[in-house]
This record gives C-alpha cells, sequence and structure tokens, in this order.
C-alpha cells in the first residue's frame, strides 16, 4: 500500500483524533441545555431489603430542590428484556420485571431508589441525605449455589431463582461416547464476574419540547435506535416519532452500554414533569453498582478421547449468573453466544451442555466484550490443555490433531454452527514463529537462575461474531432482528456523507468506514463524511457490539454504495448517450468500452441534482440510497494466543513477559485500528487473568466498589504485544470482512492461565484461579505441595 | 462565595464557587472547558489531569480554591493554534487513542513526564503513566506515541 493511500488495506490515520486530542469532543456529559437542571439517584445501600415508608418532605424542601419521585411516582413499564430462553421442555425462561425506580423491595445494593431533581447537582446530593428511607433489610443470595440452595428468593412471585434450566446436544448420545472412552479428562472452571469499566461514567441528558410534543435523549449509547425502541415502546410509550435518542462521543462502551437503563427512561420521564431539561451523570461508584457485569459462570467439563488423544465427546454443565434482573440481552449470553462456540477449532463430534441460569440479589450481569465467547473459550482451552497434561501429548501436538482441516469448510459443528472459513495450523505456527517459542527453553532456564518460574501457555480459538442473521437469532428468542442500514447520500459536488446505524465509541468508524467509500467511489477521502448515533439523522439501526460493526454495518454501507453505483452507471449512460451495459466504473470514473469517452464520478453526481435534460419517467434526479443488510450467517474470527509469564515464587507476583497473538480476522481495512483493536483486547483478557475480579461479601456489598479494590490494567501491568494477522475470507459477505473487537479479550485469558500453571507445573500446582493475584498464586504455590505429593 | 481567579490557558479567568468546587467543576462547569474529563471519583484514573504552574496534576483532586492565581494549561490550551502540540501528534501517528475519554489527561501527563525525564525507558514510562487508566488502547500504542514524541519534543 503506497503512501497517502485512503482505500482498503491502508492504515489511514483516525478522522477523529484531531476532536479528541485537543478537547473537542463532545460526549453526554458535554452537553449543556439552556435550562438544564440535575438529577441524583438514591441507591439501595442493600442486597435484599423491602421499602417499608419513604418520607420525601425534608428533600422537597431542601434549597434548590424541584421534585423528588419514587417508584410509586414512577408508574411506567418494565425496562425490558431483549431476548427469551426456553427451558429443557419448551417452557419459557421466568422474566421478572423490572421497575426503573423500585417499588415494594430492592433486589441489589445499586438498586434506584428515588430521584432528587435539583438546580445544582450538589443540591440534589444534599437533599438526598434528607430523603427518609425505612428499610426491612432481609437475608440475601449473593451466590449461586446459595440461591439454588434454598437460598432467599430475589423475586418472591416466581418462587425460584432458577431464571431458566437450558441445553443443547443429545445427553444420552453423549453418554454413551464417554462410556466408551479410552481417557476422560475433567475440569472444573470458575469464570470471574467482572466490572466493564468504560472510562466516561454512563450519562443522560432528558428533553422535553411542549412546541412539538417531542422528546430527546441524550445518553452513553452503542445502539441510540435499540433505546429509542425500548424505552418508547415498552417503558414510556412514547411513539418513535416523538423521540429522538441521541449517543453522542461515547467513550468506551465494551458491551456495557448496549442495554437500556433506568436513568435514561428516569430523565426522559421526569423531564416534562420538571418543564426543564435534566441531566443524569454516574459517578464511578455509582457505575460499579449500576452498570450490567460480566461473565460469571462456574462450570464443570468433561472431554472424552480414544488413546490417540483425539476428541471424541465433550460435556459441560454451567451455572450462569443473571444478577437481580434480566438486562437486555442476559439471556442469551451463556446459551446462544456460549455453548453454540464449544466446540471451538476442534473436530469434537458431540457435545452436550446444560446451562442454568440464576437470579441472586447482585447487579445484573451482561454481555461484556466478548459476551459467552470468552467463556467457552476459556472452559475448552484449559479443558484442552489438562488433556495434554493427562495424555502426555505436547500442548501443540493435541491442537493440531484436533483441529478442524483447512479443508474442511464449509464446517458444521454438533453445536448448531457452520464454520464457513479458517486455517487453524496457520495461525499456530504464525504465532509459535513470532513470539519465538523456539527461544522458550532459554528464556525458561535463565529465569530460574534468578529463582524465577517461567511458563508458556497456548489458546487456539474461534469465535462466532458480526451479529447476526435475523431469521437465526429469531428462532432462538431474539425479539429483534440483527440486520444493519447504512445511507449513502452523494452531495452535487461529488462529496458523500454517510449514515450508519453502527455507533463508534472508540472503534474508529468514521475512519474505517469512509475507506470502504473512498475504495469504492475512487472519491477523496476528505470529502467523505461518516455519520451516526442520531436517530432523527440515521434512518435505523441496531448499533456496534459482538463485532458486527464492519461485517454487519460496513456491508450494508457496500450494498448501498452498489446501488449508489448502478444509478449513477444509469445517469452516466444518459450522459454518454451510451447504453449502461456498455459502462464501466473503475478508479472514479466512467467509460464507454472501446471509446475514450469518460465522466468523473463528479460530474455525474452533479448532474444527477441538475437533471436538465433526464427522461424522468426512466431516471429519477438525485444520488442517495439506502441499504438494508441481513446477515447469512456469523463470521468466525480464530487464531492463536500465546502467553509467557515469570512467576516469583517467594511473593507469587506474576510478570507478563510476553503475549503474542495472531488472529485471523478476516480482510483488514485499516491494518493500524486492527492492531489496536486486538491490543485493547488482549489487555482486557490479561486483567481478567491475572489483575480483575468484582467480589461480593455474603450480606451482597461489593467490596470492589471503586479503582482503589477493583485492579483495572495500568501500563506497569502489561508488555508491548506482539499482534499479527493471518486472514482467510469470510465467504458470505461482500467485503470477506470478520471482525476484531472481541478477538483479543475472547483468546487471552486461557493462555495466561495455561502459561502460569505450566510455569509452576513442577512445584505441584495443577490448577490456577482467575484473578491470579500475587496472594492468590502465593496460596496455591503453598497449597500445592500436599496436591502434588497425592498424585 | 468565594471568587477565584487564575489564568487558564493564558487568559485570566475568574468566577465564584462554593468553598467545596473541585477544579475540575471549575473547567468543566464554570469555564466550559470539557476537554478535561472525570473519570472516576477516588483520584485513580487521571482523565481530570491538567498542568498547574507547569506540573501535572489530577484536577479532580484540588479545590479551585487552591488554584488561586495559578497558571493552569488543560488540553485546550495545549495545541498552538491549528499545530498541534508534538505529544497530540504523536498520539496521533501511532494510534495512541481510540474513545478519546482518558487521552486528555493521558497527553497532559505525557508533556509532563518528557519534560521531566526527557529519556525515559519503557518501563520508566509504563510507571508513569500508573496514575493513568486507558480501557481501550492496552497502553501499547500510548507508550510508543510517547517514545516518538521523547524525540519530536526535544528537537
Amino acid at each position: 500500500m503506497q503512501d497517502g493511500a485512503t482505500g482498503i488495506g491502508a492504515s489511514v490515520k483516525r478522522v477523529e483524533d484531531k476532536r479528541f486530542l485537543t478537547g473537542k469532543g463532545r460526549y453526554t456529559d458535554d452537553i449543556n441545555r439552556p435550562g438544564q437542571v440535575h438529577a441524583y439517584i438514591l441507591r439501595s445501600p442493600h442486597a435484599h431489603a423491602t421499602i417499608k415508608g419513604m418520607n420525601k418532605a425534608a428533600a422537597e424542601a431542601a434549597p434548590g430542590v424541584i421534585a423528588v419521585f419514587n417508584g410509586e411516582d414512577m408508574e411506567v413499564g418494565s425496562l425490558p428484556c431483549g431476548w427469551q430462553v426456553n427451558n429443557k421442555d419448551g417452557s419459557p425462561m421466568h422474566e421478572p420485571g423490572h421497575p426503573p425506580l423500585a417499588r415494594g423491595k430492592v433486589r441489589h445494593v445499586g438498586d434506584q431508589v428515588a430521584v432528587i431533581i435539583a438546580e445544582t447537582l450538589e443540591q440534589a446530593k444534599d437533599a438526598s441525605d434528607l430523603l427518609a428511607v425505612e428499610y426491612q433489610t432481609h437475608e440475601a443470595s449473593i451466590h449461586m449455589d446459595k440461591a439454588l440452595g434454598g437460598g432467599p428468593l430475589v423475586h418472591d412471585e416466581i418462587g425460584t431463582n432458577l431464571c431458566y434450566d437450558w441445553e443443547i446436544g443429545d445427553e444420552a448420545e453423549v453418554d454413551k461416547v464417554f462410556a466408551g472412552a479410552a481417557h476422560v479428562t475433567e475440569i472444573d472452571i470458575v469464570n470471574n464476574r467482572l466490572i466493564p469499566n468504560a472510562m466516561e461514567p454512563r450519562a443522560a441528558v432528558g428533553e422535553y419540547d411542549r412546541s412539538d410534543d417531542r422528546y430527546t435523549l441524550y445518553t452513553t449509547s452503542q445502539n441510540p435506535h435499540v433505546i429509542r425502541l425500548l424505552m418508547g415502546a415498552f417503558v414510556l410509550s412514547i411513539p418513535e416519532h416523538k423521540l429522538r435518542v441521541v449517543a453522542p462521543d461515547v467513550g468506551g462502551g465494551f458491551g456495557s452500554k448496549i442495554y437500556h437503563y433506568a436513568e435514561e427512561a428516569i430523565v426522559t420521564w421526569a423531564a416534562p414533569k420538571v418543564g426543564r431539561p435534566i441531566k443524569w451523570t454516574a459517578e464511578r461508584s455509582e457505575s460499579f453498582i449500576s452498570d450490567a457485569h460480566g461473565r460469571d459462570h462456574i462450570s464443570h467439563a468433561k472431554m472424552a478421547m480414544d488413546k490417540d488423544g483425539k476428541f471424541l465427546g465433550l460435556k459441560v454443565a454451567t451455572k450462569a449468573n443473571m444478577g437481580a434482573y434480566l438486562s437486555t440481552f442476559a439471556p442469551c449470553v451463556p446459551t446462544y453466544l456460549y455453548a453454540t462456540l464449544l466446540a471451538g477449532v476442534y473436530t469434537t463430534p458431540v457435545i452436550y451442555c446444560n446451562v442454568k441460569a440464576v437470579f441472586t440479589h447482585t447487579v445484573p450481569v451482561d454481555a461484556y466484550r466478548g459476551a459467552g465467547r470468552p467463556e467457552a473459550t476459556y472452559l475448552l482451552e484449559r479443558l484442552v490443555a489438562k488433556c495434554a497434561r493427562e495424555t502426555g501429548i505436547s500442548q501443540t501436538d493435541i491442537r493440531r490433531k484436533n483441529f478442524i482441516p483447512a479443508d474442511a469448510f464449509p464446517y458444521q459443528t454438533p453445536v448448531a454452527l457452520q464454520y464457513d472459513s479458517g486455517d487453524y495450523i496457520t495461525t499456530l505456527d504464525a504465532a509459535e514463529k513470532a513470539h519465538d517459542v523456539a527461544g522458550f527453553p532459554a528464556r525458561k532456564a535463565a529465569s530460574e537462575a534468578k529463582g524465577k518460574r517461567r511458563g508458556i501457555g497456548y489458546s487456539t480459538y474461534l469465535e462466532a461474531c458480526g451479529i447476526a442473521p435475523s431469521a437465526v437469532v429469531g428462532s432462538l428468542g431474539a425479539r429483534a432482528g440483527l440486520y444493519e442500514s447504512a445511507e449513502v447520500r452523494v452531495h452535487p459536488t461529488g462529496s458523500v456523507t454517510v449514515f450508519t446505524g453502527s455507533h463508534s465509541h472508540g472503534q474508529g468508524h468514521e475512519t474505517t468506514f469512509a475507506q470502504l467509500v473512498s475504495e469504492k467511489l475512487g472519491v477523496p477521502y476528505d470529502a467523505i463524511e461518516i455519520s451516526h448515533g442520531d436517530t432523527d439523522k440515521v434512518q435505523f439501526g441496531m448499533g456496534t457490539y459482538g463485532s458486527r460493526s464492519l461485517a454487519v454495518g460496513g456491508v450494508a454501507i457496500d450494498k448501498a454504495l452498489d446501488k449508489v453505483i448502478a444509478k449513477a452507471k444509469k445517469i452516466a449512460a444518459h450522459m454518454m448517450e451510451a447504453s449502461d451495459e456498455d459502462l464501466e466504473f473503475k478508479d472514479g470514473k466512467f467509460t464507454v468500452a472501446g471509446t475514450d469517452r469518460e465522466l468523473s464520478f463528479g460530474e455525474v453526481a452533479l448532474s444527477a441534482y441538475v437533471p436538465h435534460n433526464f427522461p424522468h419517467e426512466e431516471l429519477e434526479p438525485g444520488l442517495d440510497e439506502k441499504a438494508f443488510y441481513d446477515p447469512l450467517n456469523f463470521t468466525y474470527p480464530g487464531g492463536c494466543h500465546i502467553a509467557e509469564v515469570e512467576v516469583d515464587p517467594e511473593t507469587g507476583v506474576v510478570t507478563m513477559e510476553r503475549m503474542t497473538a495472531v488472529d485471523d480476522v478476516g480482510r483488514v481495512v485499516n491494518p493500524m485500528i486492527v492492531a489496536g483493536q486486538i491490543h485493547g483486547g488482549l489487555a482486557q483478557g490479561i486483567g481478567q487473568a491475572l489483575l480483575e475480579g468484582c467480589v461480593y461479601d455474603d450480606s451482597g456489598q461489593l467490596l470492589t466498589g471503586s479503582y482503589m479494590d477493583y485492579t483495572m490494567p495500568r501500563a506497569d501491568n502489561l508488555p508491548s504485544f506482539g499482534v499479527g494477522t493471518e486472514s482467510t475470507m469470510c465467504t458470505h459477505n461482500s467485503l470477506g470482512v470478520k471482525g476484531c473487537g472481541e478477538v483479543g479479550a475472547i483468546g487471552s485469558p486461557p493462555a495466561v492461565i495455561n502459561a502460569l500453571v505450566d510455569a509452576l507445573w513442577d512445584v505441584g500446582v495443577r490448577d490456577m484461579p482467575m484473578p491470579a493475584t500475587p496472594q492468590t498464586v502465593w496460596n496455591v504455590i503453598n497449597s500445592a505441595g500436599t496436591a502434588a505429593a497425592a498424585e | 462565595m468565594p471568587t477565584v481567579s487564575m489564568t487558564v490557558n493564558g487568559k485570566k479567568v475568574s468566577g465564584e464557587v462554593e468553598g467545596r468546587t473541585l477544579l475540575v467543576q471549575f473547567l468543566r462547569e464554570n469555564l466550559r472547558l470539557t476537554g478535561t474529563h472525570v473519570g472516576c471519583d477516588t483520584s485513580q484514573c487521571g482523565a481530570c489531569v491538567v498542568h498547574l504552574n507547569g506540573d501535572s496534576v489530577k484536577s479532580c483532586t484540588m479545590l479551585a480554591a487552591q488554584a488561586d492565581g495559578a497558571e493552569v494549561t488543560t488540553i485546550e490550551g495545549l495545541a498552538d493554534g491549528e499545530t498541534l502540540h508534538p505529544m497530540q501528534e504523536a498520539f496521533r501517528e501511532h494510534h495512541g487513542l481510540q474513545c478519546g475519554f482518558c487521552t486528555p489527561g493521558m497527553v497532559m501527563s505525557a508533556v509532563d513526564l518528557v519534560k521531566k525525564n526527557p529519556k525515559a525507558s519503557e518501563a520508566e514510562i509504563r510507571e508513569w503513566l500508573e496514575g493513568n487508566i486507558c480501557r481501550c488502547t492496552g497502553y501499547h500504542n500510548i507508550v510508543k506515541a510517547i517514545q516518538h514524541a521523547q524525540t519530536t519534543m526535544s528537537a
């Protein structure tokens, strides 16, 4: 790719950077509307309590206070769940109500109890101290075993804490395979609960304009149209044409800003009541107890093998924590985004998985970067590493022996998915080379010479993203379609505005999507603008999550570009008095085959808006096309992550020495941005493995409720990464793209933990929980001697 | 309410604040300089870093009143007109930002690092950044950007 190139494959510098680097980004909390007042949400300090009474008088009389509302005042619909999962017997899951402000009971620390609206935020906060809420506290079900084992009910009306009991696969058939297996390896896995922690706290500004009876909500969302639909149709009964939702610059999401949250509904509902725009911004401590958490699975898994280590069958039982209420996507995460991934990159012929989803008195749990796929990958890659240990086969040989071969695609797995492309040996080979695995023994010896231990760990993984074909997800209980939409508007002088339903909150769409347009239309890169995040501008959109922006949103743009070219061709044919079949469009020029006649794209665009001699019955003026793209299949990025750690056995301190990732993300549009996405994913994966863990005490108090207690990865916790791509093309979308946003977080945690187990194998360590903090590692080392002696 | 006066980005400003008003609130709310961000409430994340009399400080960790009479530079005052500061340019060149929320504090902190320790090693850069949290980049490209700016800032 030559310097200055702006098409597909060029590392174009980002368009968005200048505003972010000069302090000109416009995030929700930066928005100040005329007459704006401030909301403070009073939250439950208890995990489980009955609200016996609330005296609002003193708070209402406090200086600056405009209104105080509680759950009895706010009679609106329930915050909806977007996905229904059915039980084994076909009956639907339990779906308890979720009022934006609690009514009767509070069900987790942080549950919204009341909103105080005042002239200033300080006045609202001061008044909250005067709001007298009488609680009758109850024992809480915090951990899943207690919740399922007769612990207090989270929702009395459903009579159980089991949300659903779901399965995939034929259990009897899998059991038969296990009965005849030469060897069975079993493992217990805990996938630690995480708190997403986008750096921008959530915020919302609600506004009502009486003159045209219209509402506007500015919010920190990954999908403003979805919020418009959920809040408008299900919670507040505001029709779409009377509700505008704007998600301006958003400071990271990682899944946590997909969902429709109570505070969005509260400020929108209250705005006409107080007759002023209302702003609410979370403090970080509020984010910890009100943003949806991630992961939190407990599983047992076993792999049946023949005498040569070939996988014959996999059986998994998982308990998944839903928290106190069903967040927007929650039920699908441990089912359709998890169990369907359990084949991984292997030819395991039969698989059975049972998932029990559990209500607890904790913050709702939903999709967090990777969503289900990191849980599946962690389980599978830890299990595969253990299979290798128990059979005496090397970590790479057992993988190579069981890989789906590169010539076996399309490949139908036993857990519903059909993979379209991949080449797992190539990514493994490339990763081993990039990592300098050959040099590992020397590095290990050097570590040992200074009294340290060094280990290497593999993860050969796959994920399903580009979410998702509407027909497939519809049959699995999704209450929405998961297509994307785009509009390509060519202006009279040939510049282009693209309206996309994808939302960028760090991914760089304004750059990558412009590259698609520049490549296809030959329009100069600086004559293209990408518009997103405003339901009044963009026709529709399902938003950004599940690594879908390029693979679904980008393909929708590509489809709209095809329509623009087809229309422009008709115009050019008319202008050049040729048949449009004889026209060729290349490098921004229309030419007539066999002649020297040509027109630039800009000339055709101008003519579209100055149609002085158009045959109007055949050719409409204008050059503005829309497309909706519904993908035919998921996309299947995959690859190999190799982690190398050094452990100080005296202190339990782990150093990430090397982290190598070679990923197949399909066609790469902007290599610089793709590498950046993978870096970020790796940091979150390493964070999960070594640093981050959400801890509740038995009464339901969040012990990791600030950055003093919840360990965010810092620069000095991480190494520089070695990342590369080895791509096979997606076969079912026009760009060949697969997606890269989540691969780092999906592939890396098992590589890190496998490396730790490898480092400490010789001192008897056989397992290592996440997060492997120094204290945990030290404890594991010091209790390992007995385990090894017992073998 | 007490009045505070200071020089912000070369301009003399003053305003009435409550005693409890933080410097970051004064910058964001009174002066509408919204480039300085608030990412936490425990002085950990560093999204609010500005320069106070030439040194990087977390503007969420001091009162506006404590900055009375001081020279403050925020991210809005770092560039020279349309020409980006070499650190801003380095972040752009090396893709040292994604969502942009931590970026103002990260850049202001990095400028102070290079001023104080122009030849900082990778390990020293990473250690310095301990007080600035980024959730997007994994710090890889931030470190590269700062290394690049070590050469361009001294040129």
